[in-house]
């Protein structure tokens, strides 16, 4: 046995029962019919992983869990497509990767001990942060999408960032920022370069640690999940607890007092923030203690929320615009005026989608969590 | 390279830094100014490697990321003259994307000066030549990059 094959053991892809119920709900099956996990797991299986690494499909999951919803079996799809495309990575296959792969090499280049980044420019004089203290704020990606999207659409990822800090200090909170905080790897992990994910790790862990934080907060749902669980998984326990700005919004609800922002609004579940870490009700509470904001749900919501359509930078296609179009149809069909995410990756991906002919937009506003919990603080 | 040479001649100190730098160049203008340079005999410092596009705009800041995630110590960016693209705008799309790159260069802690942008037409050999001797004196004061070490291989 090869070794990939050798690793779907601990996905269980060998008590795949060949149903058919994850080809059924994919998301991208829905609209390529070439692409079955069902067949991924039995090519895998029958002839072995290694034929699979030149398998352009290969990049196409999501690794959005929802297959694994269904399963009967609970195989974990996204591990199993992980640990294929590591062994695919050892041998150089590599996928599509959407934006000429920078997005990917800003991620390798964060991995070099001697960098030193200009990561903090964002951060004003009305925003309290400090260099020591018990909670960090990891601010993940934002200031590389800054520069990199903030051109093409309407948008400025920043401005999660800011807006968190703002909700951090309005719970009294002055979080720790990072100088040279790296990339958390989350993206790097599910693509299977996982030595190149451990050193990303360590490099943060170290810094992490030198500030003596208790509580780490992130804007990004793939942040928590990767220092959360995946740190843990590869590296050994982390000495901190994680917490997705939600959940913390949540917990302290009371301390909150909103002005009232009027607005129909509806929530896409990030998959990381919902299937991986379960966190489906920290948000909606949160965005329903605002007066006068109504929520509507979407028909696929919580554990059968559909993914905005492109993960780890991977295979941008007809398939993820369709996707988006989808979803976006049916938010907008909720009646909802605006389409609240928790994840700036949502945002962008459907920000894309709305970019172009003008004829097939799906006109709805999106946001991000923190920017509506935000403005109802100013209000 | 600079590290085996140091090894070989154990007196020399310190081996002297020889910077490494890629080269974009459009097919149009600065390719054949290169060439044009090659055929005039120009003498000019021989530390870079050329990579020809059709032309400037198509240069992304993956292109220019990669070169200096694989341990370039500089990156040129050359197109033709505004108003002589090939493609007519493609080097005002060029100047857009530049400026993306040198944004992400700069948060990741890079110095701009690494990167660079010029403009050499076909008939430009001689100032080809200066483009390249101007961009190794500037490249050399900086040092080697951060990321300079010997790449692994992988796509
Ligand atoms: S993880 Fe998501 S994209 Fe991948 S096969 Fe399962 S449902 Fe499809
Ligand atoms: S749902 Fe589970 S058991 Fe059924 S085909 Fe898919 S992976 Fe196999
Ligand atoms: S062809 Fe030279 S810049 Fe476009």
């Amino acid at each position: 046995m090869d070794r990939a094959t050798l690793e779907l053991k601990k996905s269980r892809a060998f008590l795949c029962l060949e149903c058919g119920k994850c080809t059924a709900i994919c998301p991208i099956s829905r609209f390529n019919n070439s692409y079955s996990p069902r067949r991924l797991l039995a090519d895998g299986l029958f002839y072995g992983a290694d034929n699979l690494i030149t398998n352009p499909l290969l990049w196409s999951c999501l690794t959005c869990q929802l297959c694994s919803q269904r399963c009967p079996v609970d195989v974990k799809f996204s591990e199993y497509m992980r640990d294929i495309r590591a062994e695919a990575c050892r041998q150089n296959q590599w996928g599509n990767a959407s934006h000429g792969g920078a997005l990917h090499h800003i991620m390798e280049m964060a991995a070099a001990p001697a960098l030193k980044q200009n990561r903090t420019g964002w951060i004003s004089d009305n925003l309290k942060v400090k260099s020591k203290g018990e909670v960090l704020y990891f601010v993940g990606c934002l200031p590389y999408h800054h520069d990199f999207f903030a051109k093409d659409f309407d948008y400025a990822p920043l401005t999660a960032a800011v807006d968190t800090v703002k909700i951090l200090n309005h719970l009294g909170i002055e979080p720790v920022v990072l100088d040279n905080e790296r990339c958390c790897g989350h993206d790097l992990y599910w693509l299977g370069q996982l030595e190149k994910f451990d050193e990303l790790g360590r490099l943060n862990l170290k810094e992490i640690e030198q500030t003596g934080a208790k509580l780490v907060v992130t804007s990004c749902p793939e942040c928590a999940l990767a220092l959360k669980r995946l740190y843990a998984e590869r590296l050994g326990g982390v000495n901190f607890t994680v917490k997705h700005i939600s959940e913390l919004v949540a917990e302290n609800i009371d301390k909150f007092e909103f002005s009232e922002v009027p607005l129909k609004v509806t929530f896409q579940d990030p998959c990381r923030l919902g299937r991986y870490l379960g966190v489906y009700d920290q948000p909606r509470q949160a965005i329903m203690a605002i007066p006068g904001i109504e929520m509507q749900e979407m028909p696929h919501s919580r554990r059968g929320a559909i993914c905005c359509g492109t993960t780890n930078w991977m295979n941008c296609d007809a398939v993820s615009k369709q996707i988006q179009h989808s979803r976006l149809t049916e938010a907008k069909a909720t009646g909802a005026q605006t389409l609240v995410t928790a994840c700036p990756k949502c945002q962008i991906h459907f920000r894309c989608s709305q970019c172009g002919d003008e004829s097939q937009k799906v006109d709805i506003n999106i946001t991000d969590f923190v920017n509506i919990v935000a403005s109802a603080l100013e209000g | 390279m600079a590290g085996k040479v140091s090894k070989t001649k154990k007196k020399t100190a310190k081996a002297k830094f020889v910077p490494n730098i890629v080269a974009f160049a459009c097919n149009w203008c600065s390719y054949a100014g290169a060439d044009t340079a090659g055929i005039n005999r120009v003498q000019y410092s021989p530390n870079f490697r050329v990579i020809r596009t059709m032309c400037s705009g198509r240069v992304t800041p993956g292109h220019v990321l990669k070169a200096l995630k694989l341990g370039a110590d500089g990156v040129l960016v050359s197109g033709c003259h505004f108003g002589d693209c090939h493609y007519i705008f493609g080097n005002y799309k060029a100047v857009e994307q530049f400026d993306r790159t040198k944004a992400l260069v700069k948060t990741l802690g890079l110095d701009e000066r690494r990167i660079r942008l010029e403009w050499v037409s076909a008939a430009e050999g001689t100032r080809w030549g200066e483009v390249i001797d101007e961009f190794v004196a500037q490249i050399t004061t900086l040092g080697p990059s951060p990321l300079n070490h010997k790449p692994k291989s992988r796509k």
